[in-house]
């Protein structure tokens, strides 16, 4: 079957061709089961795969199926090829799974919007770039399948382009994430330079021959994690993410929240063996995700847009991803980027329920009370937002504990810090989103009647609230043997962790402080928000600066416009009305100006008197018989 | 007797001569279009005084051509003044200055 792996990453593709193609020909009904069945094809594909490399000897492991070769130049050959290891078998699959789900979510949701065809066939291009990202063995083809998400992403969250705010959010996502990519390129032209090789394999055997903390490695980690920052919405590229709310809802549950952005902790995951080599570049992931993690944490904290509370969230969350990296602590990040993947989608996609039971609403202000018109909806929501906050069994618990605890012992107690403040802001605002939609007093607007959505859309509801609590289940600590997931993804990450072992009552005690942490969040968000429902105005009549500032997002965007995107507006304008209009336009018109002038001039001669010609012939014809005369 | 090559000569230039002229300030064209006949036949006689003075044949024969030449563009020449003088009821060069600029 891994013969076929080619075919995974084929049938979103065949699925956008035909979508994409003869779509509007379709009945609507085909077009939704076409985009569906090409994404659950893969999956099953992938379970399939990955069942057969269960049972193949440790020997025979990882696998390399070559399709063929995309180019071949003296040394350089770029295949196009997959890899089969633990950890992209763990991506396909969670790729796959998710985004089958929200698939059939989208069914419902976008049923009545006129561009149905193109959001299918989007959604399906964006899912074979998605897969040849994780699947690819080289460098080159990841970064193929890196662009296509890319530019999936700019035409998803763009998809209702008459809206000048989409069409704006896109475009900036788009020039954001390319800045990144630079940085991703620069880092693979860095990395092909040094190894004479693109392919994961044998850049990681090569590399083995660094000392540790080289100056070359160091520089192609920063390189590629610069690509993650940008791919991944980390400071200090992180600003398009929150605008990317303007896409469909299902766009940011599969998108901007369970798969493209975790791409950079993939990336920097699959490329451990450089990392392990250049504590410097691991230790500014580990300061980035934790600063993330903490920063975003808080804008949370005072959104009224249900939408962006999450995307802030999952930028924090992705920063939490990006500190086990960088702690070195890989296999957590993969962990908490497979469990975050459930409990996300199942949040976005339960915003979505709730706007589509709203007729579109998204603000929390005008929400309240929900519980008792959307059950399904309340309670999937609140399963996933247990999850996120840590609460034990859900799945959120095991992987942000792993991180937390991880943090502290290859860390250090100021990442500890950070990561548990960040939880315990992450518990209160992800509780106080939950409570202004659905507790307290309906603040609906009276004309609109909510209601609970079709079982199209409430089934991958369920379906991932029941993931969002087993999800966690693979990887129960303390006890040996039982934490599946480590055991499965190790041989594909080389580790930096020292195995040091911590007496279990120690873990144990952590593990109790998060989720004490955890619930002081809940309660505090109980509090204020249903006890108490004047104290945020309170608090924000009390702290107005502070409130502003978390209000206004710190004034990053507005930083960020007066000194990067202001400057190269006026450097534009400069190129363009000094440089262009002035000296290229300048000598195109001025080389036209003289000819013109000189013709003005010359066509007096032309008096259209013939003998005024036959006079110059014959004048002409003098000189020139003078001339050989005389000579 | 034998006429020297000079008379010829001398004689072929000032035809020649008097036909430019006549073709650069006159204004009737028909007055110049037999200007031009005749510096061509300025221009034969200068070829028979040749043929004379070196005992050839060649000078005779080019006449010939010359001749045709000159019945062709008489042909062509004169269709073309009597269109015009049709149309605009002048064949003075003068008023046929429309090509200008």
């Amino acid at each position: 079957m891994m013969d076929y792996i080619w075919l995974v990453p084929c049938f979103p593709l065949v699925g956008f061709l035909i979508n994409g193609f003869l779509g509007k020909r379709l009945p609507k009904n085909l077009v939704g089961i076409i985009g569906s069945a090409a994404i659950g094809l893969s999956f099953l594909l992938s379970a399939g795969i990955f069942l057969e490399y269960l049972k193949l000897p440790a020997a025979a492991r990882p696998v390399e199926k070559v399709v063929y070769t995309w180019m071949s130049a003296g040394t350089f050959q770029a295949q196009v090829a997959y890899l089969i290891d633990p950890l992209s078998l763990v991506m396909l699959l969670v790729v796959s799974g998710v985004s089958f789900i929200i698939h059939i979510y989208s069914v419902g949701y976008m049923y009545d919007d006129p561009g149905y065809p193109r959001f299918f066939s989007y959604l399906n291009l964006f899912v074979f770039f998605m897969l040849t990202l994780v699947g690819a063995n080289n460098f080159l083809l990841m970064f193929v399948g890196w662009e296509g998400v890319g530019l999936c992403s700019y035409l998803l969250i763009g998809y209702w382009y008459e809206k000048q705010s989409a069409s704006d959010a896109g475009k900036k996502a788009f020039v954001v994430n390319r800045i990144g990519d630079f940085g991703f390129l620069l880092g693979i032209f860095l990395i092909f330079w040094t190894f004479g090789s693109v392919n994961f394999r044998e850049v990681f055997r090569l590399a083995a021959e660094y000392p540790v903390g080289s100056g070359v490695i160091t520089a192609m980690t920063l390189l590629l994690f610069v690509g993650a920052t940008g791919k991944s919405a980390q400071i200090p590229l992180y600003t398009w993410l929150p605008d990317a709310m303007e896409g469909p809802t299902p766009v940011s549950a599969l998108i901007h929240a369970a798969t493209m952005v975790t791409a950079g902790v993939y990336m920097v995951a699959r490329c451990s063996a450089l990392y392990a080599l250049a504590p410097f570049s691991l230790t500014v992931v580990a300061a980035v995700g934790a600063l993330t993690a903490i920063y975003s944490a808080t804008i949370g904290m005072a959104q009224f847009d249900i939408k962006r509370v999450l995307a802030y969230s999952t930028v924090s969350q992705l920063g939490y991803m990006f500190l086990a990296c960088g702690v070195g602590a890989f296999v957590s990040g993969i962990f908490h980027l497979m469990t975050h993947a459930f409990f996300k989608a199942l949040l976005f996609l339960g915003a979505g329920s709730v706007s589509h039971g709203l007729h579109g609403e998204l603000d929390m202000r005008k929400m309240g009370n929900l519980k008792r018109h959307m059950p399904i909806t309340y309670w999937t929501f609140l399963i996933a937002t247990l999850a996120i906050a840590g609460i034990f069994p859900f799945a959120g618990f095991f992987s942000k504990d792993e991180i937390l605890f991880h943090s502290l012992v290859n860390g250090n107690v100021i990442f500890w810090g950070i990561a548990t403040t960040a939880a315990f802001i992450t518990a209160f605002y992800m509780f106080r989103a939950v409570f202004m939609t659905f507790h307290g007093e309906s603040r609906v607007d009276p004309h609109v009647h909510p209601h609970e959505s079709p079982p199209v859309m409430t089934v991958p509801l369920m379906l991932l609230a029941m993931l969002s609590v087993v999800g966690g289940l693979v990887g129960i600590p303390l006890i040996k043997g039982l934490h599946f997931f480590h055991d499965f993804l190790a041989p594909a990450i080389t580790p930096v962790v020292h195995e040091a072992h911590y007496p279990a009552a120690f873990e144990v005690a952590l593990m109790m402080f998060s989720m004490a942490v955890a619930a002081g969040g809940i309660y505090l968000a109980y509090r204020m928000y249903i006890k108490l429902p004047d104290l945020p105005t309170v608090l924000a009549q009390r702290f107005p600066t502070a409130y502003d500032l978390i209000y206004h997002k710190y004034y990053v965007d507005e930083l960020y416009d007066a000194t990067v995107v202001e400057p190269i507006k006026q450097g534009s304008d400069f190129l363009w009305l000094a440089v262009d209009d002035k000296v290229v336009d300048g000598a195109v018109n001025g080389s036209a100006g003289v000819v013109a002038w000189l013709s003005a001039h010359l066509r007096r001669l032309e008096t259209g008197f013939v003998q005024n010609y036959a006079l110059a012939v014959l004048l002409g014809v003098v000189l020139i018989t003078g001339y050989l005369i005389g000579r | 007797m034998v006429v020297p090559l000079e008379y010829y000569l001398g004689l072929s230039v000032a035809l020649f001569a008097l036909g430019a002229i006549g073709v650069l300030v006159r204004r009737n064209a028909l007055v110049i279009f037999m200007c031009i006949e005749m510096m061509l036949n300025s221009v034969n006689l200068a070829f028979i005084g040749f043929a004379d003075h070196f005992k050839g044949v060649d000078g005779q024969m080019f006449v010939f051509f010359v001749l045709t030449v000159a019945a062709a563009e008489v042909a062509v020449g004169l269709a073309l003044i009597v269109a015009i003088f049709r149309n605009r009821a002048t064949v003075y060069v003068d008023d046929l200055n429309l090509l200008k600029w």
